[in-house]
């Protein structure tokens, strides 16, 4: 409070700044944006440098709540369903934003990105812009965008005279994972912990590779099919085989200590892990490969997915929250991490000009090639091998999916932890998936 | 419940004192009365406030049709949530995860926390840095030692029993994948000894040191004087600690949000009703679990209260 009004008491006139991205014309007087966000590495990034929005545009403060992403879900959709108006700036991922779009639930961004040249909203990389749009509109603005990819330790492979090509197969993952599978360390770490977000992110690609999906294109669930039985006994199998102990427990975080600490070969996982294990303080920078995420039907079987930031249409401040959203998304914030907190922390998969900058392509030489590559290469309208009704590849945009997505993610958990036979699993997960699809069957 | 507005005193009537005494001493008492409940008032008033309101509001959400995801389809149901309560197959499961998650982690806190008070209730140096140790776990929030737990202790990589374990030969035990009702029984156990210690510690040390003395003197060994007259003495004190910690283990969340995402036998009413709310994002539903977990509540306390429990007892009656 008392730096609020010592900042209202600083800052001049507010006619004096120019105009542009970087100061709105909030006439002098104090503004606090609340902004939520979720607690990964770029955002933590993001809250270290709000001390140079806050010097660029006096009068400004910008709060931050940092929270886990479940947590961060639960909380903004009950804000911004309420329309409570706690929140200015909030941090979506792509699977809320078509749909929360459509409900009117966000200001419509796309006349103030087309208005300002400076931004450039064309330079977003265009699987990442479908994903959050919705009919042609813009609700939301990436902050950082993923995909998946396969992580290995190629010191390991080296030692076992493996080499892994750029576009594996699951079979040929499965048995390498076999081979160098030993005591001291897991062939390979995936994700087991029960969750929409966890499990089911990599799982839903590795269905999809084998020809299933969630819904056909009427929305008439198909979890109840061979393709899903095999894709995941074929998941339990490998991990039962090489992968880590206590599956159930192991999401992200757990498998990225793995393969930090050399307990594990390789990792499926989202393409931003790349940037944290080859980070200085990593002990594997510089020994890991990186390859396509293994495929059985499909081309690819990358997931894509982009953390976003959005303005709730129930914010009082909507002018300074869509400049801090442009300001947080801009080419010149991407400089500023680069310069101010490191090269390999810029935050990946939003604009096709990052990956043009000399001191990035120096910095993330190891993975930023094929991070793009998978990037422009996935399409979120027919990931899978038959044509679905919704954008989207490891989640179904409806509303009903995280209930349905949480459910079905634990009765698979079950099935990895032996509880449950993979028969009982499907069969429950496809009532709840039905009865999910039906209130979209019109 | 009892004690608010009933007159506890017992009026002695002498056999000699007169009527006109008598009805000044009555009215004195009634004027007594109802000064004790005026100073009683705001605090009720606050209880029934922070309460009773919100439990009234819930049962009005539990009639409701609302799902947050679509706040334009708001509309009376009746007794749909309640149909849906019953029919989802998750209540009964949940019941069960709820009696065996309180009733084992009770019954452990309340057994190492005997030991304990027991050990400390002797003069050993040291003993008040000892005893503050030992509280430390109580101290700690629910959430921070459900993570401790987690990464430092359970986590089959970096986690101490594992890494002990394999120091010994042992194979490593996968802790959230084999033994889920266990992981959180162990972690809430932890947490709620020492609050099972400091009252049975009270309870130890609340013993009268004469009726210790004539035992001794009468040739009773350490073994009986424990069972016969310490355990007694501890019963009153040993309910007050099962009846505080199963309220507040009944409300548990965290260590079962962090360790196993309601997975493996442990979702609990609490968690379930978290997750119709925050991730089924249906206020009717939840309120519907919610209303019915606070009717069983009441049904089992009332039972118990009035049976099992001799706490609430008048002395005569005990």
């Amino acid at each position: 409070m008392a730096i609020a009004l010592a900042l209202t008491a600083c800052s001049g006139n507010g006619t004096d700044e120019e105009p542009g991205i970087d100061s709105p014309d909030v006439g002098g007087e104090s503004v606090t944006l609340n902004v939520a966000t979720v607690n990964n590495g770029q955002m933590k990034d993001m809250e270290s440098l709000k001390g140079e929005y806050e010097a660029a545009n006096p009068g400004v403060t910008v709060n931050f709540q940092v929270m886990e992403e479940g947590d961060l879900r639960s909380a903004v959709t009950a804000d911004v369903a309420s329309g409570a108006g706690q929140y200015d700036v909030i941090t979506i991922g792509a699977y809320e934003t078509p749909q929360w779009g459509a409900n009117g639930w966000l200001v419509d961004l796309t006349e103030a990105l087309a208005s300002d040249g400076e931004y450039d909203v064309d330079d977003i990389l265009p699987p990442v812009r479908v994903a959050i749009s919705h009919e042609g509109r813009q609700f939301a603005v990436p902050f950082y965008g993923e995909s998946s990819i396969l992580m290995y330790n190629k010191e390991v492979m080296d030692a076992a005279g493996i080499t892994i090509p750029n576009r594996p197969t699951w079979q040929e993952i499965a048995d390498i994972a076999a081979q160098v599978d030993s005591p001291d360390m897991s062939g390979i770490c995936m994700r087991g912990k029960p969750g929409w977000g966890d499990l089911f992110a990599p799982l839903t690609t590795v269905v999809q590779t084998f020809g299933g999906n969630w819904y056909d294109e009427d929305w008439n669930a198909t979890v109840d099919t061979a393709e899903w039985r095999e894709a995941v006994s074929f998941y339990k199998t490998m991990l039962d085989d090489s992968g880590q102990a206590d599956p159930v427990s192991y999401s992200f975080n757990e498998c990225l200590t793995a393969l930090k600490e050399g307990k594990a070969a390789m990792w499926a996982d989202a393409s931003v892990a790349a940037s944290m294990l080859e980070a200085d303080d990593s002990p594997v920078q510089g020994k890991m490969g990186y390859a396509h995420m293994p495929v059985v039907e499909t081309d690819e079987a990358g997931w894509l997915w982009s953390w976003n930031l959005a303005v709730p249409a129930s914010t009082k401040q909507q002018d300074a929250a869509v400049d801090f959203v442009k300001w947080a998304t801009s080419k010149e914030y991407i400089e500023l991490v680069g310069t101010e907190i490191g090269w390999s922390n810029v935050p990946p998969g939003s604009r096709t000009s990052t990956y043009e900058i000399p001191e990035y392509q120096e910095a993330a030489a190891a993975y930023a090639p094929i991070t793009l590559e998978v990037m422009s290469a996935v399409d979120p309208t027919q990931p899978g091998v038959n044509p679905q009704s919704w954008v989207g590849i490891q989640y179904v945009a409806i509303p009903e999916f995280q209930d349905v997505g949480n459910q079905c993610a634990q009765l698979v958990a079950d099935y990895l932890a032996d509880r449950t036979s993979i028969d009982d699993a499907l069969a429950k997960c496809q009532t709840l998936a039905q009865t999910a699809g039906e209130a979209h069957q019109n | 419940m009892n004690g608010v507005g009933s007159v506890a005193t017992m009026v002695a009537v002498e056999d000699d004192v007169s009527v006109s005494q008598q009805k000044t001493r009555h009215r004195a008492q009634i004027k007594r009365v109802r000064t004790n409940r005026r100073l009683l008032l705001p605090a009720i008033v606050f209880l029934i406030l922070l309460t009773q309101i919100p439990f009234l509001v819930t049962i009005g959400f539990s009639t409701i049709r609302w799902n947050l995801l679509y706040p334009n389809d708001v509309g009376f149901t009746g007794f749909d949530n309640y149909a849906s309560v019953f029919s989802s197959g998750d209540l009964w499961p949940s019941i069960i995860a709820t009696v065996l998650i309180t009733s084992l982690s009770v019954v452990l806190s309340v057994l190492f926390g005997l030991l304990f008070a027991i050990l400390l209730d002797r003069k050993l140096p040291g003993r008040a840095i000892a005893r503050t140790l030992m509280i430390t776990p109580f101290l700690l929030m629910p959430a921070a030692a459900a993570l401790i737990w987690k990464y430092s202790m359970f986590d089959t990589n970096i986690g101490i029993i594992n890494w002990a374990l394999r120091m010994l030969g042992l194979d490593q035990v996968s802790w959230s994948t084999n033994y889920p009702l266990w992981t959180v029984v162990i972690v809430l156990t932890w947490q709620f000894t020492p609050f099972m210690m400091l009252i049975l510690l009270a309870g130890l040390q609340g013993q009268p040191g004469e009726v210790l003395e004539a035992a001794k003197v009468d040739g009773a060994g350490t073994w009986r004087t424990f069972t016969w007259i310490t355990l007694p003495h501890l019963r009153v004190y040993v309910e007050i600690g099962v009846l505080l910690g199963t309220v507040i283990i009944l409300q548990v969340f965290d260590p079962i949000a962090i360790l196993t995402k309601g997975t493996g036998g442990t979702k609990t009413l609490a968690y379930l009703l978290y997750e119709r709310a925050f991730i089924g994002l249906d206020v009717g539903q939840a309120a519907a679990y919610g209303v019915v977990t606070v009717i069983l509540m009441i049904v089992i306390a009332t039972i118990t209260l009035k049976t099992l429990f001799k706490v609430f007892m008048a002395g005569g009656n005990r």
